[in-house]
């Protein structure tokens, strides 16, 4: 058994709009990462993954507001700590976040090493620029970006190189947990692969110990993550390593989303794309039951009384789904060989 | 559509402001309808009466008299008739005869009687005093004499046949008329002003010629703005450079300076209030235009207006139902604010005597011009310009809260 | 497809420049291309390369700054508003943000109308034109009941992207181009999209111009796939060919960088 280095139990989380209505939008989630591995979190639009990285560094601002559950970082109980204490012992140092448009936290009138002084010296004020200035140039080196970026503006870089820059800066304190929101999608696909690249390098190098990346393209997240959670209306309604969960889901939802893959490789033309009909359930006014009842193929009476509990299946898997694990392989399996007929 | 103004209506500020507006405009035109004297008609001879309940004094004395026994009656008639000149002379006296300086308080009317009544013999010879002094004190004494006796007043009238005075009648201190059975009488809220007009009235008559202005001007640069601004922003172009051309041209004339110059050409004569609003909603559009073109630029681009193009719209019809609709929230409020401009621009003109003519309508404007001609401020006499001021900040107060709060509700990066 | 192939929409030396002097930017750089009718073809580039500049020009939404655009063999002319209008009822589209698609202060009703009215339906009787929104709802499985009186952002992204879909099967065009239909959608909802725009293919005979930055996604739509690259084609033809066997070198650096799932995704090239 390894080091556990991120645990979450039963973690929720509301957003109260400008109306006072409470949205749950991250609702009763647990999770572990251990050491030297890495989670990806898969949903659509909308599910609460990016609202659950917010939620996972403890450091909330109105109008996210904390409700219930437990965040330990490495052993260390974060929960009901202050925000202050949080942003100057957890932040950079123990977990860090990088959003969708982290490029765009740098400043234009500054050069990027200052920005790096910045940070570090929010952390640790005694360092100076000459130590700052070592510390960045050998992490650059590292992971492959030139030294020279340091002493650059902004405006000079390209969004990729900026966005790699940014993630650069935001590991230099060697955190023991990286939360990547949707790093590469506002980039064109070879500077989301070299952000790929990167973050793979991250692991390997020893900057972070464990790394939560979030997204909502199926293929790149296959690519990068050992295991694979997927969310929908604010819950975790399947998880298990990537090859399990892409290749073999159990939940009807995850089911129909690892059918919408499209990839550009051969005999890929000739596959039939699930649709799943509906849209998800407003979390304003959550339903009783299952979650995706109103959208679901294989929906039964049943599944619309109680809250639907996550189960455990073989092989350290998860699914939330009243049916079980052999129900739902021959509904699948009938339903591939209807397809194929 | 309804969605809107019910969002609207919830914004706090944009409710205060509507809520002061509407009651001004509902004042402006009840007034009148109460009220019917003309609004410029000169009633007092002199100016600047003060505010406050005219009595005609020939009419109470025919009016039926009631006797009140009130206790403070001639401590109040003798406290109003002694000036503060008066009373300071008669602590001097009394200081000068020995008394404790402490013990005179001149406020208080009845203790200094009293020590006046106990103390002051003409006869005493203060060293020091001038002959003169010396009659002023015993004028005084006898005034408060007279002041004091509880005698009636007789009137008299001329005898038409022997043409000698005849007592008509008596008027006893404890006799009183009620207001309301004297025949005339004038309430002047606000006094009179220079010209002995009612303030209150004019003001009111003011206040809704300057708003008529306001929104005589406000509409004309709006539609001028609004005009060129979708015309430049829409077709683009030569258009867009020529009626940009102009744009710029009147945005770096200061536009005091254009209305000053514009007015005094006019020449006094011939200025009305609707030419000077005319003249102010000329000078006003530059602003509009500018900003109701930046915003059609960004929008022509827009798919909606793209697919409109492929659905084989025409630009008239592209321009009302795919742009106007857009931006009809951003021309509503930029019409609150030039309303408030104007107004503010008349002022400012009618300051200079460069407003309106001054004998057909008064303006908020014309009033504070009237009011510094005759060094109202100087003289004290702030009723003459007080409530002017008061109006002005008022109307432009309310149009920039109604403002803010649209603001609020349309831009999304101020909601709370 | 049919056996002989008739050109549909061709285009030589099509060329668009914005600004000038220093700040001149080329968007597209003198394409030739051939579309043939009935034909899928998918125009596949970055972000940047011009392939939405490409678009509306074909559109007629911009004019080109040299060459010209054949439609049907002739010259294409759409000088005068009445010319333009005759042109868009063989062109039509469907744009990447179905949310900014809508005149929010119009409703549904009379989105599908101005298409009945475009082809000449203005003097229908209103029981007619009634029936035909509904014929086209229901082609695209919405329930016209639930929308009348509506606005378009009451519905999802999805179902706004679906009317769109009903709006090009009342206008019957010989030509769909469909700027990144399905990009600002769920994945899950993607597929409906995609299905109604073949069946509708079918159903009409149209051809359609399918603008993506998805190689995945031209991969699964396309008979024809193009490849745009800083406003020019450097690459194209059939689907398997340039997907499975690409000859450029921009070509072979684009797919390999797409993350794949049945073959190993080489992460060393980069």
């Amino acid at each position: 058994m390894s080091n556990v280095i991120l645990e979450v139990r039963e973690l929720t989380t509301k957003w109260v709009t400008r109306f006072k209505e409470d949205i749950y939008a991250v609702d009763h989630v647990s999770l572990k990462v251990e050491e030297g591995k890495s989670l990806g979190i898969a949903g659509e639009s909308g599910c609460g993954k990016s609202t659950l990285a917010l939620s996972l560094m403890g450091y909330y601002f109105p109008p996210l507001h904390y409700v219930s559950g437990e965040i330990i970082i490495d052993g260390q109980n974060i929960t009901g700590m202050k925000p202050d204490d949080i942003r100057k012992s957890i932040l950079g140092t123990e977990i860090s976040y990088i959003p969708q448009s982290a490029m765009n936290a740098l400043n234009p009138t500054q050069k990027v090493i200052s920005f790096i002084e910045d940070v570090v010296q929010a952390h640790d004020p005694y360092k100076t620029k000459q130590e700052i200035y070592e510390l960045a140039r050998s992490c650059f080196e590292t992971l492959g970006l030139p030294a020279s970026v340091l002493q650059q503006y902004p405006v000079e870089l390209s969004g990729g190189m900026k966005q790699r820059t940014v993630i650069a800066t935001s590991v230099i304190l060697f955190p023991k947990i990286l939360i990547a929101d949707e790093p590469s999608s506002a980039l064109d696909v070879t500077s989301q692969k070299m952000v790929i690249k990167m973050l793979k390098n991250l692991m390997e190098n020893g900057f972070i110990k464990s790394l939560i990346f979030i997204t909502h393209e199926l293929p790149l997240l296959y690519n990068v993550t050992d295991d694979i959670m997927v969310m929908y209306a604010g819950q975790i309604v399947e998880g298990g390593s990537a090859k399990q969960v892409v290749f073999d889901p159990l939940h009807p939802y995850a089911k129909g989303l690892m059918g919408s893959i499209i990839v550009p490789e051969q005999g890929q033309r000739n596959v039939k794309l699930t649709a799943i009909p509906g849209v998800p359930p407003n979390l304003k006014k959550p339903p009783a039951g299952c979650r995706f009842a109103e959208r679901c193929k294989y929906v039964r009476p049943d599944c619309k009384v109680a809250p639907v509990p996550l189960y455990s299946a073989n092989g350290g898997r998860a699914y939330r789904c009243i049916l079980s694990e052999e129900t739902l392989r021959a509904a699948y399996l009938r339903e591939a060989q209807r397809d194929a007929s | 559509m309804r969605h809107t103004i019910q969002q609207v209506f919830r914004s706090g500020k944009f409710v205060v402001g509507f809520f002061i507006l509407v009651a001004m405009l509902l004042i402006v035109i009840v007034y009148p309808l109460i009220v019917t004297y003309p609004p410029l008609q000169i009633i007092s001879q002199g100016t600047f009466f003060p505010p406050g309940i005219y009595v005609n004094v020939y009419d109470s004395i025919g009016s039926t008299r009631y006797t009140l026994n009130l206790e403070n009656a001639a401590a109040n008639r003798i406290a109003s008739k002694l000036s503060n000149n008066d009373r300071h002379a008669m602590k001097d006296w009394l200081v000068a005869a020995g008394i404790p300086e402490n013990e005179i308080d001149i406020n208080d009317t009845e203790q200094l009687l009293g020590l006046w009544k106990g103390n002051y013999d003409p006869r005493v010879n203060i060293a020091g005093m001038t002959n003169a002094q010396r009659n002023y004190y015993i004028r005084l004494n006898n005034s408060l004499q007279g002041l004091l006796s509880t005698e009636a007043v007789i009137i008299a009238a001329r005898n038409a046949d022997i043409g000698a005075l005849q007592e008509a009648g008596v008027i006893n201190p404890s006799d009183y008329v009620n207001v309301n059975q004297v025949p005339n009488v004038r309430v002047l809220p606000l006094g009179t002003n220079s010209f002995g007009r009612d303030v209150l009235t004019e003001l009111v008559k003011a206040t809704a010629v300057s708003l008529q202005i306001g929104f005589v001007a406000g509409t004309i640069a709006t539609l001028i703005g609004l005009t060129l601004g979708l015309l430049a922003g829409y077709i683009g172009g030569l258009v867009d450079d020529i009626i940009m051309f102009f744009t710029n041209l009147f945005t770096v004339i200061p536009t005091i300076v254009l209305l000053i110059l514009i007015s005094f050409s006019i020449g006094q004569e011939k200025r009305g209030a609707f030419t000077i609003a005319v003249v102010i909603g000329f000078t006003s559009w530059v602003w509009t235009a500018r900003a109701v073109r930046a915003q059609v630029i960004s929008l022509r681009n827009r798919d909606h207006v793209n697919l409109s193009k492929l659905s084989g719209h025409s630009v008239a019809h592209i321009i009302l139902t795919d742009i106007l609709p857009y931006i009809a929230s951003y021309v509503v409020m930029a019409l609150i604010l030039q309303i408030s401009t104007a107004i503010l621009a008349e002022a400012g003109l009618s300051i200079l005597g460069l407003g309106p003519k001054t004998t057909e309508v008064p303006t908020l404007g014309l009033m504070l011009n009237w009011a510094l001609i005759y060094q109202a401020p100087i003289l004290g006499k702030w009723w003459a310009y007080l409530p002017v001021i008061l109006t002005i900040v008022l109307v432009t107060f309310s149009m920039n809260l109604m403002n803010t709060g649209l603001d609020q509700v349309f831009n999304p990066t101020l909601r709370e | 497809m049919p056996a002989e192939r008739k050109v549909c929409l061709s285009g030589s030396g099509l060329t668009k420049v914005f600004g000038f002097g220093r700040r001149k930017t080329v968007a597209v750089d003198h394409v030739d291309f051939s579309f043939y009718e009935g034909e899928l073809v998918s125009i596949v580039g970055e972000s940047g390369s011009g392939k939405t500049t490409f678009a509306k020009m074909l559109l007629g939404l911009l004019k080109p700054t040299e060459g010209e655009i054949y439609f049907q063999g002739k010259k294409r002319d759409i000088s005068t508003q009445k010319k333009r209008k005759e042109y868009w009822k063989n062109i039509q589209a469907i744009f990447q943000d179905p949310y900014s698609s809508y005149n929010i202060f119009r409703k549904i009703d009379t989105v599908l109308l101005d298409c009945i009215h475009m082809r000449g339906g203005r003097g229908l009787p209103r029981a007619k034109k009634l029936e035909m929104m509904e014929e086209a709802c229901s082609f695209v499985n919405l329930k016209f009941e639930e929308l009348t009186n509506k606005y378009p952002f009451e519905l999802s992204g999805g179902q706004m992207q679906r009317l769109m879909i009903a709006r090009v099967f009342l206008l019957k065009p010989k030509i769909l181009l469909a700027d990144e239909p399905t990009s600002m959608i769920d994945a899950c909802s993607r597929a409906t999209i995609l299905d109604e725009l073949m069946q509708l293919r079918d159903e009409i005979g149209m051809t359609i111009i399918f603008i993506t930055h998805d190689i995945g996604l031209a991969y699964y739509v396309s008979d024809t796939v193009y490849i745009m690259e800083r406003g020019r084609f450097v690459e194209h033809g059939s689907a398997d060919e340039v997907i499975l066997r690409p000859k450029g070198a921009y070509t072979r650096r684009l797919i390999s960088d797409v993350p794949k799932i049945y073959e190993e995704w080489d992460l060393s090239t980069v």
